[in-house]
């Protein structure tokens, strides 16, 4: 028997392998293919204090190995989510996180604290790195100070798991997982999506309506695999990997580059089932090599 | 509807022309049921270029065969592809999804079910579930050209059919709002898929003829069940999810 736990911060998951916000919905839209207890964590779909439209169709972009998206963080509130979502997802099995973002440090905030308050969401994922949305996100998530701002405001208020979610458009990511880590955050999650831009040569227009959006899928994976090792080399707290994660192999990958946990994003789309899949991997990997704990693997890669 | 990932095993391509087939699919088990104007999102394999799934309307269901039909129109390397797949070659389809049309009025009504290219996959599946029911159709099929006009056989087993094509090859020339029957006759209800600017000049007729319209959209979309949300469409209740609210809409809800 290998032992699939995972310390996070202050939370244990079951097994280290998430799913990313915006890919996986809020978990009931995959009920009819698997049992989503299973998966190590969900993390739902981005959660703004206001109802939000999101951008204009077309949000979407199929590119080689990956897709741009520019959805711009449509759903329907926290309130929404808290009266409305939360009592059809709480009592699955399993972590459930909310991705909060938001255009203004009180905006934040008091999201923050709303969610704060719900006993079966052991943690949030600050989103400071969406490229698209016209105010904050990826603005917060640029520079060290205003990142620092965010997560020092935030942690005032909420008082279970932080992850701050880091955006990989900047020069330094290290550096903003310093600054993030030095205000209180319990670990970082990276890469959200990079940005990117697709045009119809023949129309001679951009495809996405917002022009540029954000890059996901396997093209993305050798960046986001040397961003998370590099985070991992440079913070004392939990690094979660992202990044076109398509199969166990990728995901065994990032936890030898140093992150703890995993998410599964755009690979959710083409085959539902990626997470069970990837656990299985990563379980079959471990047995395969006699290792009993998978917390053993993470950043064993050898130099 | 319960959602199936399934692996469907093709019994027959069948070519129709240079540009347009029909994959004819079966199971070991039987197939799940499906409504007209339900998708499927198929997995393209060995298509370096094609990293989603497609969306692909259900042509055609007949369950005492356990056979499912989609008709595929050839635009890129996914649907050639899927061209080249051989009787007994699997294909891995996620489905029955989205939303099925509305059926009105009672078995006397006048029902027109209007398809333009490829978009006529989902009227046949809709036409042979009507007539199930009882009801008798009128199938108005246009294209550019009389290579365009699809499936005319099959069609023929569920009612009348009116073709139009640009080139005037075959049928009236013009487009399909530009069909006499339009004029002619006061129907109860139209059904459409087709071309965006086809659907839209239908469901102008439609508007300013005070008669009950759906139009199934085609949006390119990354999932097809409601979690990516790059489908949507604007509506009265703002975006909406193509995939999982659509993709049939009363043409009342869009603001297309």
């Amino acid at each position: 028997m290998v032992n699939l736990k995972v310390k996070l911060g202050k939370i244990q998951l079951k097994n280290p392998v998430m799913t990313a916000s915006g890919t996986f919905g809020y978990g009931t839209e995959y009920a009819d293919f698997f049992d989503i207890s299973r998966i190590g964590g969900i993390i739902v779909k981005g959660t703004t204090l206001r109802n939000r439209q999101g951008n204009a169709y077309p949000r979407m972009a199929e590119t080689p190995s990956g897709m741009l998206n520019a959805v711009g963080l449509q759903n329907k509130g926290v309130d929404y989510f808290v009266n409305h979502i939360y009592p059809e997802i709480k009592d699955v099995n399993t972590s459930i996180f909310v991705n909060v973002s938001g255009s203004t440090i009180e905006d934040y905030v008091e999201t923050a604290s709303i969610i704060n308050e719900l006993d079966k969401i052991p943690g949030i994922e600050l989103n400071i790195s969406c490229p698209n949305v016209k105010e904050g996100g990826m603005a917060f998530g640029t520079s060290c100070l205003s990142a620092s701002q965010v997560v020092k405001a935030v942690r005032k208020v909420y008082s279970k798991e932080l992850i701050v979610k880091l955006s990989p458009n900047v020069t330094s990511i290290s550096e903003i997982a310093k600054a993030v880590e030095a205000e209180g955050a319990d670990s970082v999650s990276l890469i959200n999506t990079l940005l990117g831009m697709a045009i119809d040569a023949e129309k001679r227009k951009p495809i996405l309506s917002t022009v540029t959006g954000g890059l996901s899928g396997p093209a993305v994976k050798p960046i986001a695999l040397c961003m998370v090792w590099q985070v991992a080399k440079a913070v004392q707290i939990p690094v979660i990997g992202i990044g076109g994660i398509m199969n166990a192999n990728d995901a065994i990958e990032f936890m030898l580059a140093g992150a703890s946990a995993i998410q599964i994003g755009t690979a959710n789309f083409i085959d539902p089932t990626a997470t069970m899949k990837v656990l299985e991997g990563i379980e079959e990997y471990l047995k395969r090599y006699g290792i009993s704990h998978v917390k053993d693997i993470v950043g064993a890669l050898e130099l | 509807m319960k959602k199936f990932l399934l692996d469907l095993i093709v019994k027959e391509n069948k070519t129709l022309n240079s540009q347009y087939f029909i994959l004819k699919l079966t199971a070991h088990d039987r197939l799940p049921e499906m409504l007209p104007g339900q998708f499927a999102e198929v997995r393209i394999d060995n298509s370096p270029t094609t990293f989603l799934r497609r969306p692909i309307s259900i042509n055609f269901v007949n369950y005492e065969q356990n056979e499912l039909w989609l008709l595929v129109q050839m635009v890129g390397d996914g649907t050639r592809k899927l061209s080249q797949l051989k009787a007994g070659d699997l294909l891995n389809l996620i489905l029955p999804l989205g939303n099925t049309f509305t059926i009105s009025g009672d078995k006397y009504s006048r029902l027109l079910l209007i398809g333009g290219g490829v978009g006529i996959a989902p009227m046949l599946f809709l036409g042979s579930y009507l007539n199930d029911l009882g009801y008798s159709c009128n199938f108005l099929l246009g294209g550019r050209s009389e290579s365009n006009l699809l499936q005319l056989d099959e069609f023929s087993k569920y009612g009348q059919i009116f073709t139009t094509t640009e080139d005037g090859s075959s049928g009236e020339k013009g487009f399909v709002t530009q069909h006499s029957i339009l004029e002619n006759t006061r129907f109860d209800a139209i059904y459409t898929c087709g071309p965006t600017p086809m659907m839209k000049a239908v469901a102008a007729y439609a508007e300013k003829n005070n008669i009950f319209c759906e139009v199934s959209l085609e949006n390119t979309m990354a999932c097809g069940f409601g979690a990516c949300l790059c489908c949507v469409t604007d509506t009265t209740d703002g975006h909406v999810c193509v995939c999982t609210e659509g993709p049939v809409f009363n043409i009342t809800k869009l603001k297309w």
